[in-house]
């Protein structure tokens, strides 16, 4: 069986428990609060990195590259979690994880990350990633990191990859309907956006963080600054919508009339 | 001026969907509020040519199409080709697109070899004098912006649901078929996995969502869990409302954890956070509590009803409509000797 070079992409994003507020800047919009939001790697992402551990297990020989792009603070904060779930190799750029940053800028950043990772086959690269982001939500920058990587064989809302006998990874991707659509990819490079998967989240192993935070530390000491402000791109307003209902609690109501309420709603009454 | 090219792409029958004309309703409308920009159509798929007879009376000033047999299947090495060389024949400025899974996957790859941008998930569009202004939603759902770009192109994929259907009549256009040089792809489309139609519970036409939350798999008031009957009364309910079938994150994680709970729910049906935002009329949530993660995917249901016992749940704050304090479980049974 070949081995892979697995990259996955991935940034970080404030903790989905968090109640969120937009404000307006100089600089555009951003998060009110946003550097004291306690963060988490986006949860796509982390699917993606598990995802990625979970193949290069399968394939002895394998290696796994986690390049982020966000604060530094945040992504340290962030890697204490991470390091301790799969083995991994960090590359970090420092800049903005906002959802209002632009995808392009944010893509041409982290395929020139990836470009510049020593030792890395392109031959035996599969680019990983969540297929949406819980900030921008928007499921473009994949495509364009794979567009300047030149890997133009590419999936997203993925949510299984095996390997086939004679080499090959077979890929579901969901598509309208709750369907998947199964294709069969002869081989690397190719990129691979991730819907949820089917694994469980890896539980924290001491030993695997240890390792991981020998080169981790460093690698945020080392991280380049990366501004991605798109001039081109103006917010006219960024608010949150007036979502509080007036939510009438109903109790000690009978089961029975309970459910002819919800039949006499259901029909329109 | 701007040049507005509504890109479109045939179904696996060859037509197009609903999605289409509902990005052609908001692409023909913004050309026009943008002073009468001028307005081009274009179809991607191994039946284009057949589609375009669905335009009739569009009023679009040109019509182009890729067809090839390589397009009866979604796949992005050659959707990405024939986006671009529809792209490239329009001379477009801003695209519009429907948000389908097959142009998610390749149209933002579309945008960088254009040199252009792209924005996805788009839920309101407007031309002016000023330009063009998109509407999407950020952080799951949680806020919305008005965003406005001068580069261009500018792709812009609009959420199925957004805008009403484009519907007309009137006289056959013409269509101009675009020269297409398709890349070979390494990777072969096998088909799709569905499950049989009798056990599908993802309805996304459907008026309601019905969500089940982790607590048809806690202990009730005897102790015990009653999981079976829970599957029974949830499979009888969707089988009289042909409700759509959601669930939270917790229930479906626990199905992948391989504990003995709702067999056919899987993290397709989760709604949220890391799940689906559909669009449906009306929901109900049962045994849910309601917590945040999970009702942001809730934000384009519109009327909204939950039970729970728990009279303090997420969705007593302002999440729903009405919350009925009862069980789960006698309710459902009810609710299905009336349904």
């Amino acid at each position: 069986m070949s081995s892979f070079h697995i990259v996955v992409c991935g940034s970080v994003a404030p903790d989905p428990l968090q109640t969120l507020e937009p404000q307006m800047g100089p600089q555009g919009p951003a998060l009110k609060n946003e550097m004291l939001l306690p963060n988490v790697l986006d949860p796509w992402a982390s699917h993606a990195l598990y995802e990625a551990a979970h193949l290069a297990k399968q394939a002895a020989g394998s290696k796994v590259w986690l390049v982020s792009l966000g604060p530094k603070a945040k992504l340290q904060q962030v890697m204490m979690t991470m390091a301790q779930k799969v083995p991994f190799e960090f590359v970090a750029l420092d800049g903005p994880a906002s959802g209002f940053a632009d995808s392009f800028e944010t893509a041409a950043a982290l395929a020139a990350a990836i470009e510049g990772i020593p030792g890395l086959d392109r031959s035996r690269l599969l680019v990983f990633g969540g297929w949406e982001s819980a900030t921008r939500c928007a499921g473009t920058t994949l495509q364009m990191v794979g567009e300047r990587l030149g890997v133009t064989e590419q999936f997203q809302g993925v949510d299984r990859l095996s390997i086939e006998p004679d080499g090959g990874l077979r890929l579901i991707e969901r598509v309208e309907g709750g369907q998947h659509q199964v294709s069969v990819l002869s081989g690397p490079p190719a990129l691979v956006g991730w819907a949820t998967g089917y694994l469980r989240e890896p539980p924290n192993n001491p030993q695997v963080g240890m390792a991981n935070m020998r080169a981790i530390m460093p690698a945020l000491q080392k991280a380049r600054p990366v501004p991605t402000a798109s001039t081109g791109l103006t917010y006219s307003r960024v608010d949150q919508p007036k979502q509080v209902r007036e939510t009438v609690v109903v109790k000690e109501m009978a089961p029975d009339d309970v459910a002819r309420d919800i039949v006499a709603w259901l029909r329109g009454a | 001026m701007e040049r507005v090219l509504i890109l479109l792409h045939g179904d696996a029958d060859g037509r197009l969907g609903a999605p289409a004309f509902e990005a052609l309703s908001a692409g023909l409308r913004t050309a026009g509020e943008l002073g009468g920009a001028a307005v081009s159509v274009g179809i991607v798929g191994h039946a284009a040519s057949e589609a375009v007879g669905q335009l009739a009376g569009c009023g679009a000033a040109a019509v182009f199409t890729a067809e090839h047999p390589d397009l009866a299947v979604a796949r992005y090495a050659t959707d990405a080709a024939a986006a671009l060389a529809v792209a490239t024949a329009a001379g477009a400025t801003v695209i519009v697109a429907p948000m389908t899974s097959r142009w998610a996957r390749a149209l933002p790859g579309v945008a960088w070899r254009l040199g252009g941008r792209v924005d996805t998930h788009v839920t309101g569009l407007t031309g002016s004098r000023s330009g063009v202004s998109a509407t999407r939603w950020f952080y799951r759902q949680r806020m919305e912006g008005t965003l406005q770009r001068v580069d261009r192109p500018w792709v812009l994929l609009i959420d199925p649901g957004a805008f009403p259907a484009w519907t007309g009549s009137g006289a056959p256009v013409s269509a101009t078929p675009v020269a297409l040089d398709l890349p070979v792809s390494r990777t072969t489309v096998a088909g799709v996995e569905a499950p049989p139609a009798e056990q599908q519970t993802i309805r996304p036409d459907a008026d309601l969502l019905f969500v089940a939350g982790a607590g048809w798999t806690k202990k009730q008031a005897d102790g015990q869990t009653h999981t079976g009957d829970a599957e029974s009364l949830i499979v009888a309910f969707l089988q009289k409302s042909r409700a759509s079938l959601g669930s939270s994150k917790s229930l479906v994680d626990l199905s992948g954890e391989g504990h003995a709970v709702l067999p056919f729910m899987t993290h397709m049906n989760q709604i949220g956070q890391t799940g689906a935002t559909p669009r449906h009329p009306k929901g109900l949530a049962t045994c849910c509590h309601g917590e945040e993660p999970h009702v942001v995917g809730w934000r384009f249901i519109t009327e909204r009803r939950a039970v729970n016992l728990d009279p303090n749940c997420g969705w007593a704050r302002g999440k729903a409509d009405v919350l009925y304090v009862a069980d789960a479980f006698a309710v459902m049974r009810a609710l299905n000797e009336l349904m």
